[in-house]
């Protein structure tokens, strides 16, 4: 530990800890914003804190936070699901009309049918991805208009209506301990799962290494296909499942469910610390982005702001996020370049 | 350097002269090992791998005609060759990145075919590759123990375990390394002190090191010997490729000598001298040398001075005149294209100064360079030449915009007389001048690259590889056209080429780069391939030995 003479000590110096010290900055960084945005909303206005309000926020926060679990595990192996809206509209159709033909099907069984159409998308976005190695953000563009049609096209001119819930089902979204929805934890620990599992299984850091460098991923052997197809198959059947939520939450279900999603999904995975290229971020901040965007809308509702305002919000936030990152990454290649020159003797 | 042990300098004296060529001795080869051993204490026992007659090609490219190498126990084995000899096809053989069209493998007496890089693995080869395979978002144990992380219960990784094994082994190894921390940032030196953790971790029995020692500084360069010689003294067999010639007589035994795909020969370093393996590595009849030409050599066309670009070249400096061909030679790696780059402004310079026709350039500014008469045709002409998807007229024009311009718009017909005039000039074969230009063969793309430059009448041309896989005939036809734009039209050309013979045909002068300086200089008629070479690698004795080299001394502190 006393042999400071080699350049190799050097690297692994405090310099070195510093960098480290703005990479994990960056994930929780969106938790400092977080609380700083809610105390000075609360400071202007006392009663955004309300339960009430806190309520409506998590429960808005819930679906997107869901997607972006799905959405991380594709987009840290650099590619992208587009079709996450579409997959999310055709399930909540499908599962919660089932209630009206099917007469006293189980609430698990109308689960386990919105899981299974998600499962199929996933299915075919990540075969022609991971086989036909055709760009997944490509794939899933195609995607999003196909599975929007084949939704309009089932739904025609109808819709579910809420009175032809049970109330067992409208109810999902009503109960909860203390102000926090049942569901909403429900998420939150199928969220925590799913960020320990990408952290802790040789499958889930795979993910990553391919993100990182998928050249490398090659010549270690990493079995690429399968793994991309997998991301692709997970985010689907989540997508279906945030599907039969959505409908639990709305009851009244048109074609028009889920419309856009996509881009505010990607928007909170980015802005959660999730690295746009790959390689870097977690489930956990997609999470909190999806919160941040959430806790967003209703404080501009909160302050009287026009809402017409909140894409702005959103769109400000995602570019202040890439910025940072590419700024983070282009002065650290910086960086490095010249400390490599300076070790020359 | 290294802390007790034996040496490798320690054998020559005993073993001098028992040098012996490998190919069809096969008797030859049962004695050397005991000869060695006896020699230097070293503990040589049957070969670890052995690998024969290995062919492999990529389309009508043959990488790899006939690749042997042989490796036993407790060797450092160098392995050189020039640019494209097929070493590095031959450590993807290895690593079970290429599988071979043909050959045999042999690993610990079993005949074998690597179908991937884990089965690589699985018998005992660690290679760590040219281009850093590096996670950067990964810590330095995942990346060394990717796809085989030590697992517990419910199949979950086991990162105490791993972070602990890991600092064993860098423990062992000397350094200090934090297991924890992510690859990101890491020096090359680091990244390879994770590769070499990686080939302890594996057990490996044999490791291949495809060019180490190419981006670091000499004090690294020693740390790394020092680990060479202790996986060697633990019977470890190590494969060490370097083009730097003095590294591999510093630290290997034995070396073996590629050129154009094929072995060349294998032999005990004792007893040889860098000049043995720059023969043995260039080898070929010199061909082709036009008498130097006598090209009427104009003013100072491209004044370069002290160009420096942090840790990628430093101080470079030189001249081109008009109506001359100058050539920058040296290894793949060495700064030349970033040189080049530098000049045009792709890159920005950290120092220094570029003139052309006395008045200089902004850093950084493509722009300003073409304004000034500069044209470049990069090294990849696909991806960075053409617009592949775009009609050939359009590319040939691409540049030329402002010639073309009438009242702020661009005249098609005034476009499509200027391409055809450009592309019968260059005898450009195509089909239709709109169709795209993916549709010409590689030959034809360069040239509609010149087009687009000579369409401005440049002062200096840039031409970085200009004939790199381009069939023969063309290939002189490009070479043709620059002497004649060199002699007729007085353009001064800056040619970059790893091809010795092109190197000497074209070059009014030659100038070395390496380690990203310039290292030498000759005039047509001192130019050879093997003082180029030499310079090239920094036998550098040989370079500046029997005529006048005037060393570019501007650079050199």
């Amino acid at each position: 530990m006393s042999s400071p003479d080699t350049a190799l000590v050097q690297t692994t110096g405090s310099p070195q800890r510093l960098v480290d010290m703005v990479f994990r900055l960056r994930e929780y960084g969106i938790i400092v914003v977080l609380v700083v945005f809610i105390a000075v909303t609360t400071g202007i206005q006392p009663r955004f804190l309300g339960q009430q309000n806190i309520k409506f926020v998590l429960l808005n926060a819930t679906i997107f936070a869901l997607l972006a679990l799905g959405e991380t595990m594709v987009v840290v192996s650099r590619q992208m699901d587009l079709s996450v809206g579409s997959v999310l509209g055709l399930s909540a159709y499908v599962s919660s009309n089932l209630f009206g033909q099917v007469h006293g099907i189980p609430i698990p069984v109308v689960f386990l049918a919105g899981v299974g159409i998600g499962l199929v998308c996933g299915v075919v976005n990540g075969a022609i991805t991971a086989f036909a190695r055709v760009p997944g953000l490509v794939v899933t563009l195609a995607t999003l208009y196909i599975i929007r049609g084949v939704d309009i096209s089932i739904v025609g001119g109808g819709e579910v209506v809420a009175s032809s819930l049970p109330a067992h089902f409208s109810a999902i979204g009503s109960d909860s301990v203390v102000g926090i929805p049942y569901v909403t934890m429900c998420v939150a620990v199928v969220i925590a799962a799913g960020t320990y599992s990408l952290r802790s299984f040789r499958a889930g850091r795979e993910l990553y290494a391919i993100g990182s460098n998928p050249d490398a991923a090659r010549l270690v052997g990493i079995p690429i296909a399968r793994r991309v197809f997998s991301a692709y198959v997970a985010s689907g059947a989540i997508a279906g499942l945030a599907g039969v939520i959505w409908a639990s939450f709305y009851g009244t279900v048109d074609s028009t469910a889920g419309t856009g999603y996509e881009l505010t999904v990607v928007t909170a995975v980015v802005v959660g610390g999730v690295a746009i290229f790959g390689g870097s971020g977690s489930a956990a901040g997609a999470a909190f982005g999806a919160l941040l965007l959430s806790t967003i809308a209703t404080a501009l509702y909160a302050l009287g702001v026009s809402p017409f305002w909140d894409p702005a919000f959103d769109g400000l936030l995602l570019v202040l996020a890439i910025t940072l990152d590419r700024g983070i990454a282009v002065r650290l290649a910086e960086v490095m370049r010249k400390r490599t020159f300076r070790h020359e003797p | 350097m290294t802390a007790g042990g034996t040496a490798p300098g320690d054998a020559t004296g005993s073993y001098h002269g028992a040098v012996h060529q490998r190919e069809g001795e096969p008797s030859a080869d049962d004695v050397q090992p005991a000869a060695l051993e006896e020699a230097s204490g070293l503990d040589l026992g049957a070969p670890v791998l052995v690998l024969e007659h290995a062919t492999k090609s990529f389309g009508a490219v043959h990488a790899l005609v006939d690749g042997d190498i042989e490796l036993r126990p407790g060797e450092t084995h160098g392995l050189v060759g020039e640019n494209g000899a097929g070493k590095s096809t031959l450590v993807k053989v290895l690593a079970g990145v290429h599988r071979p069209d043909s050959g045999r493998l042999v690993v610990n007496g079993r005949e074998m075919m690597l179908d991937g890089p884990a089965a690589s693995r699985a018998v005992g080869i660690a290679v760590i590759h040219q281009e850093a395979s590096v996670f950067p978002d990964l810590s330095v144990a995942e990346n060394v123990f990717i796809g085989r992380e030590p697992l517990r219960g419910g199949r979950r990784i086991d990162f105490k375990t791993m972070n602990e094994e890991i600092a064993v082994i860098v423990d062992r190894l000397g350094v200090r390394l934090d297991p924890r921390r992510i690859a990101r940032g890491l020096s090359v030196a680091d990244q390879q002190i994770m590769e070499i953790a990686k080939a302890l971790s594996l057990n490996a029995s044999i490791i291949v090191m495809d060019e180490p020692t190419a981006s670091l500084s000499a004090h690294e360069v020693d740390r790394l010997f020092e680990m060479i010689e202790l996986l060697r003294r633990d019977g470890t067999a190590v494969l060490f490729i370097s083009h730097r010639l003095h590294e591999v007589f510093d630290i290997c035994q034995r070396v073996t000598v590629m050129r154009d795909g094929s072995h060349v020969f294998t032999r005990p370093l004792a007893g040889l001298v860098a000049d043995d393996l720059v023969q043995a590595m260039v080898g070929r009849e010199v061909v082709d040398r036009p008498a130097a030409g006598g090209q009427q050599i104009g003013d100072v066309v491209l004044a370069v001075e002290r160009l420096s670009r942090e840790g990628v070249f430093s101080d470079v400096s030189f001249d081109v005149h008009a109506g001359e061909i100058v050539v920058l030679a040296g290894l793949v790696g060495s700064g030349r294209s970033e040189v080049a780059r530098a000049i045009f402004g792709i890159d920005r310079r950290d120092a220094g100064g570029v003139l052309i026709n006395g008045r200089p350039l902004r850093s950084g500014s493509p722009t300003d360079a073409i304004a000034a008469g500069v044209g470049f045709v990069p090294e990849d002409r696909r991806q960075q030449g053409l617009v592949m998807a775009m009609a050939i007229d359009r590319n040939i024009s691409l540049a030329s915009y402002d010639h073309l311009k009438r009242r702020g718009f661009i005249w098609g017909a005034l476009e499509r007389s200027f391409a055809t005039d450009w592309a019968s000039r260059l005898r450009l074969k195509y089909g239709r001048l709109s169709g795209n230009a993916s549709t010409l063969s590689g030959g034809n793309q360069q040239k509609l690259v010149l087009a687009k430059w000579l369409g401005r009448n440049p002062s200096l041309l840039i031409v970085d590889e200009p004939t790199r896989g381009i069939d023969v005939a063309t290939k002189a036809e490009v070479h043709r056209l620059l002497e004649r734009l060199a002699a007729e039209e007085g353009v001064a050309v800056l040619m970059i080429s790893s091809e010795l013979p092109e190197v000497l045909r074209m070059g009014n002068r030659t100038l070395v780069m390496r380690e990203g300086r310039l290292v030498a200089q000759f005039s047509h008629s001192e130019a050879s391939e093997e003082r180029i070479v030499a310079a090239a690698t920094g036998q550098t004795e040989l370079a500046s030995d029997p005529v006048t080299t005037d060393a570019v001394g501007h650079g050199t502190p």
